[in-house]
């Protein structure tokens, strides 16, 4: 399969100040494609996939992550460089990122990195940040709408030796090479300063994402993204990516199971209400 | 590298229409030179499933190392203690990691981290499981991933668990994933159901593709096994007569220096009502459209003293705090009984309530997939058959 590489290395200058002398800050943002509707369904005769025409869009979360990115860069200057892996299709949800505000952005496509788990998954995009240059902060949503496990952002820190911070609710301030971040723990809220380079997820509804906008779309209009395969990164081992640098397998798929001691009535609003009734009561729920 | 290939010559038109149709990502796609397979392909196997006419290969690798498998032995469980409070994961956790051992013979672990933790060690300790592994250290007392890696790192290499589970909490979800990094492994995260097969392979299963499937997932060629559950999947171990099991108290590994990160201040959030914890539950879903369905269903939840929950989209339109969701990206629960008004049963909601004792369910829809999940279905209008019960217990039973 022939890549379509449309410019290579757009590793982000670092080293420049701002106004305030402060260093600016090269941050990336991981963000994916998912299908936009969860319309999938096992035909439980066949135990093939049903689907309706599947349409996609930027993962949901993905987007407070952009947000907070911006919301850096306008604070301390710097740029944002958005980061995808996925089939070409994928290029949709970068271009949303560039016409956001992103200031470049780096798709990762290639059939040899088709069914990846977590761990193929953190390690492509791993791989990637490396050779996209010197980067203060990875921003990741806090999971996807179709993988769903939260997993990929932390993994990627461990590949590049950053810490991380996930289900942050606030970066409030960088100074002195760290970031100051609330993050969401089960019972507490932790405030902690956490070292740059290093890697934050970002909770739901945290910010309100800007929409894309002409303007930004127009002057986005020579913005590129650039396309890699495995040839353009550093690992070029092969046992490393997709499929085979996967160690879960999908065994298996199945409709999910029915209880076998179920009873089913239809009936008039009266009929059923009755039922209720007198299942509640022999409960003694009432 | 694994992959499926296409034999051009046996492609025909309709051929490829209808394998290109079986894809759920899109990824064969129809073209000029017949039929291609493009990046998006996952590999998951449907297309080699309705291919009737040998069209498709699926090509594997050959393993270049082989495990050995028995090196690796016994089920792991991390703890998680809030100071001498043992969080009840731990327990389920434990109650499925002794269920699974009891067959196979394997031992069961406990690991603690965290500071001062002894008294929650001594409460462990009649839970049943072989032995507990305590990581002791003034560094440890709030979670910081890398410290809490370095622990766990160094139990993996020390024991040589089989298994490691975890709680999917904000420690478990962000712990878990550094350790399969380190040790190139693989993690299952969610897993609604597990089970042990002879060789040692866990076999887990958990929503999938985001839609309304579930998946089997192995991960059978490397070792530890790691994978998440959320609170209330599994039922809690039974606490025996006295502490059984053995405790070993464990050196400070390497790297509880170096964290990346400070803990400034640590705010106890505010308790709010928990859905997890409710005895009763009435779930709405977007079978309610208005102000006068929510109206009944809270009137429903009053006469049952019932928690309120409900499904994604009515969080999303706005209707109901994040926090009363049932499912994959909610909350799990477990009550004695639960009524759905309204609610389709997708696979994302029934992951985090199927378990319930109970289950009640009304829906218009006859093939609803509630109604596959549901020890009682009602098949009816919502805005009849709620204001009819409503009047009924009226009559029956006046206003308390
Ligand atoms: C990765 C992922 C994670 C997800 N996580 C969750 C999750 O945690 N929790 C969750 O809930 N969803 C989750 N979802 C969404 C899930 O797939 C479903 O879209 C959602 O559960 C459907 O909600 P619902 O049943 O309220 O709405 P619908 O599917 O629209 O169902 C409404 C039902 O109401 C019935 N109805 C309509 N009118 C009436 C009436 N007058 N009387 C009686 N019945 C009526 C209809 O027949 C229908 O069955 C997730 C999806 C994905 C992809
Ligand atoms: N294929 C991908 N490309 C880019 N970013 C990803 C990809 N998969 C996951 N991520 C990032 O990791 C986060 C968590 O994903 P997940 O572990 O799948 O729930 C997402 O919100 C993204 O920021």
């Amino acid at each position: 399969m022939i890549e379509r590489r449309i410019q290579s290395g757009v590793g982000p200058k670092t080293g420049h100040k701002n106004e305030k002398g402060v260093g600016c800050l090269n941050i990336i943002v991981c963000i994916k494609q998912v299908p936009s509707t969860s319309n999938v369904e096992v035909d439980p005769v066949t135990g093939v996939l049903r689907r309706d025409g599947i349409k996609s869009k930027m993962n949901p979360y993905d987007l407070f992550a952009l947000e907070q990115a911006f919301l850096l860069r306008e604070q301390y200057g710097g740029t944002v460089a958005a980061l995808s892996m996925g089939p070409n299709q994928a290029m949709d949800v970068l271009y949303e990122a560039l016409y956001m505000g992103a200031d470049s952005a780096v798709l990762a496509s290639d059939r040899r990195f088709a069914g990846a788990d977590v761990l193929a998954t953190s390690y492509t995009l791993a791989q990637c940040v490396r050779k996209m240059g010197k980067y203060d902060l990875i921003v990741c949503g806090k999971q996807t709408t179709d993988g769903d496990t939260g997993q990929v952002g932390p993994e990627m820190a461990e590949w590049l030796e950053i810490p991380h911070a996930c289900n942050a609710i606030s970066i409030e301030s960088f100074s002195e090479g760290a970031f100051t971040v609330k993050v969401n723990m089960d019972h507490s809220i932790y405030t902690l300063k956490i070292e740059a380079p290093c890697l934050i997820t970002v909770d739901k509804d945290v910010n309100t994402p800007r929409l894309p906008s002409y303007l930004r779309r127009k002057r986005a209009g020579n913005a590129q993204i650039s396309v890699w395969s495995m040839d353009d990164l550093a690992d070029q081992a092969e046992s490393h990516y997709g499929l085979s640098g996967s160690p879960t397998q999908v065994e298996r798929i199945f409709p999910p199971e029915a209880h076998d001691d179920r009873e089913c009535f239809k009936g008039s609003g009266e009929e059923l209400a009755d039922r209720l009734y007198s299942l509640l009561r022999q409960k003694k729920r009432i | 590298m694994a992959h499926i290939e296409v034999n051009q010559k046996k492609v025909t038109p309709e051929i490829a229409e209808r394998l290109s149709s079986v894809c759920p990502f899109g990824a064969l796609v129809v073209g000029e030179k017949g039929l291609s397979i493009e990046s998006g392909c996952r590999l998951c196997g449907l297309c080699l499933k309705a291919d009737k006419d040998g069209v498709l290969t699926l090509v594997k690798d050959e393993p270049t190392v082989e495990v050995v498998k028995s090196s690796s032995r016994g089920i792991a469980v991390l703890a998680e203690c809030m100071g001498n409070q043992v969080h009840p994961i731990t327990l389920e956790l434990l109650g499925k990691a002794l269920e699974m051992a009891a067959p196979t013979g394997q031992p069961v672990f406990v690991v603690v981290i965290g500071w001062k933790v002894s008294s929650a060690v001594e409460s462990l300790r009649c839970y049943g499981a072989d032995k507990i592994y305590v990581y002791d250290d003034r560094s440890l007392e709030h979670f910081e991933p890398l410290r809490y890696a370095s622990c766990v790192e160094d139990f993996v290499r020390k024991v040589r668990p089989s298994v490691v589970m975890a709680g999917a909490t904000s420690m478990g979800r962000s712990v878990a994933p550094r350790i399969a990094a380190r040790f190139r492994t693989g993690i299952t995260a969610d897993c609604t159901g597990l089970a042990l097969r002879e060789d040692g392979d866990l076999v887990q299963t958990r929503p999938a593709f985001g839609g309304n499937i579930m998946a089997q997932i192995v991960t059978p060629r490397t070792r530890p096994q790691l994978c998440t559950v959320r609170y209330r999947v599994f039922d809690a171990a039974q606490k025996r007569e006295g502490p059984t099991s053995q405790v070993e108290v464990m050196e400070e590994p390497d790297g509880l220096e170096k964290a990346g990160a400070c803990i400034l201040e640590v705010l106890a959030k505010p308790k709010e009502p928990d859905i997890s914890e409710a005895e009763v539950i009435v779930a709405v879903g977007r079978g309610v459209k208005d102000e006068a369905g929510l109206h009944l269903v809270r009137k429903l939840a009053d006469i049952l003293g019932a928690q309120l929950a409900c499904t994604r989209p009515m969080v999303e339109n706005g209707w109901f705090d994040p926090r009363r969701q049932i499912g994959l990206s909610g909350r799990t629960v477990k009550p004695k009984l639960i009524i759905t008004i309204g609610v389709s049963g997708a696979v994302q909601f029934a992951a985090g309530m199927d378990k319930s004792e109970f289950i009640i369910s009304i829906n218009n829809d006859p093939e609803a997939s509630i109604f596959n999940i549901s020890h009682l279905g009602l098949v009816g209008d919502l805005y009849e058959v709620l204001p009819a019960f409503i009047e009924k217990v009226g009559r029956e039973e006046p206003v308390r």
